[in-house]
């Protein structure tokens, strides 16, 4: 059973290569299930846009 | 080697020139240099992410030429070999237990679009930023601004790739930890 800890460093991978399907699964099981996972992808999702407007400001 | 395939690299060379050097004019400068060289080389490489790697490692002797020529000693390399210690290696346990449960409860931040227009809040990102091991902010940013695979960040740091995913890891949960901290828990209290 993975943790919430392994999940965000998964989270986190998803950002930098294509996930294997297994890793999908893994992932979509659990934030169906974890709220604070979920949010922690949103932020994720959110570092990433604003890194990217960082740089052309 | 052809002009528009080297084009297409302008872009990446040139912000990662611009971590390096804070000004444009000299980045500019520095890119072209480099473009020159390689038109002018014109090996054949096998891989987009061959020639990739190789531009850079010429900007990078561009770079340091003309640190050596300003007789300035200061560049972010430099600034990395001096950070021994690790500041964020004790981060995973402020946000997860034992169990590798949340210690907080993360959740989606409320109007980040509108946030993005913010001079204000830039402010704050910058100082989370600098606020990480210089280690973790490098390879941050040569992700997420200079738009390097995972792959040319551990050539160019040095570093092997397992370190790289941990330092991508502990950047993205520092950065994330305190944008909450230092604005949007802050904001809302307002």
């Amino acid at each position: 059973m993975k943790t919430c800890k392994d999940i965000s460093e998964l989270l986190s991978e998803s950002m930098d290569r294509h996930l294997i399907w297994r890793e999908r699964l893994t992932l979509w099981v659990h934030l169906s299930m974890c709220r604070r996972c979920s949010g922690f992808q949103k932020n994720l999702h959110f570092l990433h846009k604003a890194a990217g407007r960082h740089r052309s400001n | 080697m052809d002009k528009n395939q080297l084009n297409n690299h302008r872009t990446i060379l040139l912000r990662y020139a611009l971590l390096q050097l804070h000004d444009e004019a000299v980045a500019e400068d520095a890119v072209q240099e480099t473009l020159l060289v390689a038109l002018q080389t014109g090996d054949s490489f096998r891989s987009e992410s061959a020639i990739r790697t190789w531009l850079i490692g010429i900007l990078k002797h561009k770079i340091a030429d003309h640190y050596r020529a300003s007789e300035r000693h200061y560049s972010l390399g430099e600034q990395i070999s001096e950070d021994g210690g690790d500041p964020n290696a004790a981060l995973e346990q402020l946000i997860f237990d034992g169990k590798g449960r949340w210690i907080g409860s993360p959740s989606a931040w409320s109007n980040p679009d509108h946030v993005l227009e913010q001079d204000e809040f830039w402010g704050v990102f910058d100082w989370c930023q600098k606020n990480l091991s210089q280690q973790h902010a490098r390879a941050f940013m040569l992700r997420e601004m200079v738009g390097l695979e995972t792959e040319e960040i551990c050539l160019d740091m040095n570093i092997s790739h397992s370190a790289c995913r941990v330092y991508l890891y502990r950047a993205r949960l520092g950065l994330r930890e305190c944008l909450e901290q230092r604005w949007f828990n802050a904001k809302r209290e307002k």
